[in-house]
């Protein structure tokens, strides 16, 4: 769906019309450059008809007071036109930047609400290109585009009722081309929305490829894959490379055919234009403003296509961000979530839960359980079996198909999401930090944790020893991803991060993974005082690390085998048993 | 102006380029010039025509005129067609030519470089900065070219016709001038400014667009918000500062050529009273001047696109200018991959990130065909000891040897055949699970039905077929960004089964089992016994369980090698790795207890 090949009409009046509606907080400054245009085109009008009058006036007449006169009246027309074209390019691009800036923050606030399944199918880089690039193109829109077109219109209409004014047959037998010009934009339009739509697949492949290979460089070198890269790359990059010079032919054609019409008037002007000066029914003066006006009437139409390139970009990217915009949210707070009188106390129960990432390929079958507050509740299984996919639907990162998921009684879909996700201290099997510092990836963007609550869950998860080894500490910088932590030092600050913000409920997934047995000892002994009469769910595939849970889930292929203590599932001599006759064999 | 001597020299740096396509350039040229010529002609016949008019003509000379005219567009139509299929289909070669070197330039830097930048910096260096530079190659040579042509042929041929009233026109030349000079360099500043915030704005959005769950779990939308609503202010802001300047260049140039044209008219009216010049060459003159008044705007234009296409070229300099740090030795060691016996040895490596020593004093000898794991605390420096075999990290020259030959004498190809890795953290794209699997090139570029023979004994290998036994789409099936639509333990073994596929002469698992449960890393280690036969293993892990088998077990301290041998002897031996041993050991047996 967010496609980036789709492309629409070169003009589509219901995308406009939403377009035109970000203009509405600024529709002063619009205005007053509308009002500008329309002046500066018909300011555009007087010189060649200034050149008229000292033709057939004042030049016949050797009337020197007259041609200072009209000396005076074009610079005044001069002035005019600078001050004109300054208030109108400043206040349009002063708009269009700042509709850019309102456009962008609405495309990311919506980005930060959108949900994870949305994430799961549409790649970083495209979004990205949403944000940036899309948003770019818009502000063509509004700083060359309508705006000026409408400038190009009024410029246009004023030539020919100035030229049928002064004289209306010579006017019409001018405007016999008319129907060219129409035949020559409507090829040219055809053709060129094809060839852009085409431009436009292979960048966004080109940026993909990019993105892609650019973030998995070390993948890449240690495979030696950079020459069948270098090879894909090219094979996008000339395929770019040869849409666009596809392209190249249709403006190469549209401009002289332009410029070729506009001769063609000329000549009709010169050749019937003449023949009534000869007849004495034309005055040279008119004969050559005629000359003036017509060559000033083509400009803008060659020019226009310059703009109608800029609209056909323009909708485009329109379409795909209001397409982006448009994408409902699937996970939102209700409209009118459930009043608490008290804060969560982390009462979880899953009532035979069923969950699909696709279709009906369920991951989760059936799935129930129940975790009292102050309860310890561990997952085991398989990988592959579940495990992680129950704390994304815990934090409702996605919605269920089948079932309920209580929260202290409540349906989670009818507990507003900031409350609902504030009951949580998550753990990410897969650690994200951002760049930064060491203690702002503990704190985020919650600035009422203090250094102390910062340094005092660094010290919980023994992640304390390596920050203060580091120059700067807490304050030592972090580069994109933590690049230039070791794995474990990542997942010890993501640890550190899920108990400074001190929640009700930890929930682990496979936290302590990369961690050393001293290092996961320490950790689960603070855990014990930390943690204390509150819940916590532990995903870990080191049995030692959640024996000594209330209770274990033991999840295969998306079910619930067994479930109890670690005594009474050994009790059990099940799947459970057996996983645990193998660990214990081989570390004896 | 030193702001405008910079963009000199580093435009330098982009001829190489034009070189390449010099013929088709000189081509361009051609037709630009003759493109011009022929449109200097027209006011030439109205010239003639407007002067025959006045003095009396024949209806066959008019009708001549008017052919004239329209012969005279036809044939500068040809030639401006032309000219710009040639002109701006060799900016679309140049490209073309400088996105391929880009990113060839790009993949012979070291992972380190990607570590110190953003990529959300060099996303925006390779396509925003590449098309100002196209636009500056294309566009804007061609409209530079022409407008210079334009403005001296048109000079000409007024001087011609009367070189006093020229002189008048050009008045406000050295104005425009002055006014290009100043509004260049500036635009040139400010237009770098927004182009290094616009890398900034694309990283932070990248950043929160990857971190999503993070994001969302500790609800921190409205703080992003925040962090990209500076980063979206402070860019709106440098774009206002160069719209000002915009909103008074290009009127200004408008302006002063106005100025021109009423003194000539002025002038000239004055003079055709006088009787000196006609009212045809009046008109003439005039229509010139017209014809200037396109130049003089592309002149704007150009120096715009200059400008902003010299900012960009000096940040895509900026990447193109790093050397590459890890690259093919001057004389390499011809080494064939598939005869490397994998006979390991650190000698006395120290190696420090940024003067904090990571690895000291490393003595270590891996015969072939022996497995060695590694076992040492978080951060102790056990995947900085396996980068530098493929050199990931390049160690001090004498350090690390293959075979007896210094990794840094042999060329990287045969060394990182040699060599295979599953890192810690594995890198999925987003690809079918086969292609990802079969990820080294010579596996890849087998026939179909032995790629997927190869590719399923691998993941059979890493357990990974049962798994694709479940997906619908078997081996078929596409993973998401990143690998995103798998579990954590999905996506380590495929980056697992990527290293065991190419059959390497030494295979490095760094801690390549951590997100696998119990019983699958029980059969994986069962069937990598097979594998492990014959060639050299490196693995890291901080499970007894998985290392106890090991030839021998070297356990790293703080960057030392603190103890090395045998389970048997370092459980004896009482140390760091027996204490390990024993807290496992307890762990496992504590909860055995109540049996
Ligand atoms: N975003 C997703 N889209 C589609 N399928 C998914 C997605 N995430 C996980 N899956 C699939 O759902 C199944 C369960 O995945 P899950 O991540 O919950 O496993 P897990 O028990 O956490 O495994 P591991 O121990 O390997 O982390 C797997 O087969 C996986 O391929
Ligand atoms: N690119 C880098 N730049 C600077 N310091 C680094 C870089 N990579 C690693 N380090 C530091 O070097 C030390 C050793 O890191 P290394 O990744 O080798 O540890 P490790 O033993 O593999 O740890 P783990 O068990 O967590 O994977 C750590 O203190 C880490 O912070
Ligand atoms: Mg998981
Ligand atoms: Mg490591």
């Amino acid at each position: 769906m967010q496609d980036d090949d789709v492309i629409g009409k070169a003009y589509d009046s219901r995308l406009m019309r939403r377009l035109l509606g970000y203009l509405r907080p600024y529709w002063r400054s619009a205005l007053v450059a509308l009002a500008a245009i329309i002046t500066h085109s018909v300011l555009q009008l007087a010189p060649p008809y200034l050149i008229k009058l000292v033709i057939d006036t004042y030049i016949p007449a050797g009337d020197l007071r007259g041609l200072v006169n009209v000396a005076w009246v074009y610079l005044a027309v001069l002035a005019g036109s600078f001050a004109l074209e300054f208030v109108q390019t400043w206040l349009m691009q002063l708009t269009g930047q700042r509709i850019m800036y309102d456009l962008r923050m609405q495309l990311y606030a919506h980005l930060q609400r959108l949900d994870l399944r949305f994430y799961d199918r549409n790649p970083v880089g495209r979004l990205m290109t949403r944000v940036t690039s899309d948003v770019d193109v818009l502000n063509d829109l509004f700083t060359a585009g309508v705006v000026a077109v409408f400038g190009d219109i009024f410029t246009l209409a004023g030539i020919m009722i100035v030229m049928l004014g002064m004289d209306w047959r010579l006017a019409l037998a001018s405007f016999v081309v008319l129907p060219l010009i129409a035949v020559v934009t409507q090829w040219f339009r055809s053709n060129v929305r094809e060839s852009y739509r085409t431009v436009r697949a292979w960048i966004a492949r080109i940026n993909t490829f990019l993105q892609e290979n650019l973030t998995g460089m070390a993948t890449v070198q240690l495979f030696r894959r950079e020459g069948r890269n270098a090879a894909r790359f090219d094979e996008i990059n000339a395929a770019h490379r040869d849409a666009n010079i596809d392209s190249i032919f249709y403006y190469a054609v549209f401009y002289p055919a332009i410029e070729l019409v506009g001769a063609l008037a000329a000549s009709i002007i010169i050749w019937v234009g003449g023949l009534n000066v000869l007849d004495g029914t034309l005055t040279l003066g008119v004969l050559v403003a005629f000359l003036q006006y017509s060559a000033r009437f083509y400009r803008p139409i060659s020019d226009m296509s310059e703009k109608f390139n800029v609209l056909q970009s323009a909708m485009a990217s329109s379409e795909r961000i209001f397409t982006l915009l448009d994408t409902p949210v699937a996970v939102a707070s209700p409209s009118s979530p459930v009043a608490l009188d008290r804060p969560l106390q982390g009462h979880i129960v899953f009532d035979h839960v069923w969950f699909a990432y696709q279709n009906e390929d369920w991951v989760l079958r059936d799935v129930s359980f129940e975790v009292q507050p102050g309860q310890r509740l561990g997952l085991v299984g398989a990988t592959g079996s579940g495990k992680t996919t129950i704390i994304s639907l815990l934090l409702r990162f996605y919605d269920i198909e089948r079932g309920r998921i209580l929260v202290d009684g409540i349906d989670i879909r009818e507990l507003d999401l900031a409350t609902l996700r504030g009951l949580f201290g998550l753990v990410l099997q897969d650690v994200h930090l951002f760049s930064g510092t060491l203690g702002g990836n503990i704190r985020l963007g919650h600035e009422g944790l203090d250094d102390l609550a910062v340094r005092r869950a660094a010290e919980a998860v023994a992640a304390s020893g390596f920050i203060e080894d580091l120059p700067g500490g807490y304050d030592a910088p972090v580069a994109e991803r933590g690049a230039t932590l070791s794995t474990g030092q990542k997942q010890l600050l993501s640890f550190a991060r899920a108990l400074a913000f001190n929640r009700r409920v930890l929930v682990l997934d496979e936290a302590t993974s990369s961690i050393d047995t001293e290092t996961e000892t320490t950790i689960r002994q603070a855990l014990e005082v930390l943690m204390q009469g509150r819940t916590t769910i532990a995903v870990a595939h080191r049995l030692s690390t959640i024996q000594d849970m209330d209770r274990i889930l033991v999840l295969h292929k998306g079910v619930v085998r067994e479930s109890g203590s670690h005594q009474s599932l050994l009790a059990e001599r099940g799947i459970y048993y057996r996983l645990y006759q193998l660990q214990f064999q081989r570390s004896a | 102006m030193s702001s405008l001597e910079r963009p000199a020299s580093t435009v330098r740096r982009l001829l190489p380029y034009f070189h390449r396509h010099r013929r088709p350039l000189a081509l361009g040229f051609g037709c630009i010039l003759a493109t011009t010529a022929i449109q200097l002609l027209s006011p030439w016949v109205l010239k003639f025509a407007v002067d025959d008019l006045t003095s009396g003509v024949t209806r066959a000379k008019l009708l001549y005129y008017a052919a004239a005219l329209f012969g005279i567009a036809m044939v500068g139509g040809a030639f401006r067609f032309l000219m710009r299929r040639v002109v701006i289909g060799v900016s679309r070669h140049m490209e073309y030519d400088l996105r391929n070197d880009l990113l060839r330039h790009l993949q012979r830097l070291p992972p380190a470089f990607y570590q110190e930048r953003r990529i959300g910096d060099l996303m925006s260096r390779a396509t925003n900065d590449l098309n100002a530079v196209r636009m500056m190659a294309g566009p804007s040579v061609m409209y530079a070219t022409q407008t210079t042509l334009v403005f001296v042929v048109a000079i000409i041929l007024m001087v011609s016709i009367d070189p006093w009233l020229t002189l008048v026109a050009l008045v406000p030349l050295p104005f425009v001038s002055v006014s290009v000079k100043v509004f260049g360099s500036a635009i040139h500043r400010r237009f770098e400014r927004i182009q290094e915030q616009l890398s900034e704005l694309s990283a932070v959005a990248q950043e929160n667009l990857s971190g999503v769950r993070v994001v969302r779990a500790y609800g921190q939308e409205q703080a992003e918000l925040g962090k990209f609503r500076v980063a979206n202010q402070e860019y709106i802001a440098r774009n206002r500062s160069l719209i000002r300047l915009q909103g008074g260049f290009y009127p200004s140039l408008t302006l002063l050529l106005g100025v021109g044209a009423l003194l000539v008219l002025w002038q000239g009216s004055r003079e055709v009273v006088a009787g000196r010049i006609t009212v045809g060459e009046l008109v003439a003159f005039n229509a010139y001047l017209l014809m200037l008044s396109w130049p003089m705007i592309a002149f704007g234009w150009v120096t715009n696109m200059l400008q902003r296409g010299t900012a960009s070229w000096k940040r895509m300099l900026e990447l193109l200018d790093v050397p590459p740090a890890i690259a093919d030795p001057a004389v390499p060691v011809p080494l064939d991959p598939l005869t490397i016996a994998g006979r390991l040895e650190f000698r006395h490596l120290t190696f420090a990130f940024g003067g904090r020593p990571v690895l000291r004093d490393i003595d270590l000898i891996v015969e072939p065909g022996q497995t060695v794991a590694i076992v040492g605390a978080t951060g102790s420096g056990k995947t900085t000891l396996l980068s530098v075999l493929p050199r990931l990290i390049d160690p001090p020259a004498g350090t690390v040897y293959i075979d007896g030959v210094d990794v840094r004498d042999l060329p990287l190809a045969t060394l990182r055949a040699a060599v295979a890795m599953a890192p810690q953290e594995p890198f999925l794209f987003s690809d079918t699970v086969e292609a990802n699997i079969a990820f080294a090139p010579e596996i890849a570029a087998l026939p179909a039905a032995a790629r997927r023979q190869a590719v399923e004994q691998a993941a059979g290998l890493a357990r990974l077929d049962k798994d694709l036994g479940d997906f619908t789409n078997g081996y078929d099936t596409l993973v998401g960004e990143r690998g995103i639509t798998l579990s954590g333990g999905q996506k380590q073994r495929t980056s697992l089964a990527r290293a065991l596929v190419t059959e390497p002469r030494v295979l490095i698992l760094d801690d390549a089992l951590s997100a696998v449960d119990t019983y699958t890393e029980d059969e994986i280690l069962h069937r990598l016994r097979e594998v492990r036969r014959g060639r050299t293993c490196l693995i890291v892990s901080h499970r007894v369980s998985t290392v106890r088998d090991a030839d021998f077990i070297v356990v790293l301290d703080d960057g030392r090698i603190a103890e090395r041998g045998t389970h048997a002897a370092l459980v004896k031996q009482g140390g760091l790795y027996a204490e390990l041993h024993r807290r496992q050991l307890l762990e496992d047996e504590l909860s055995a207890i109540g049996d």
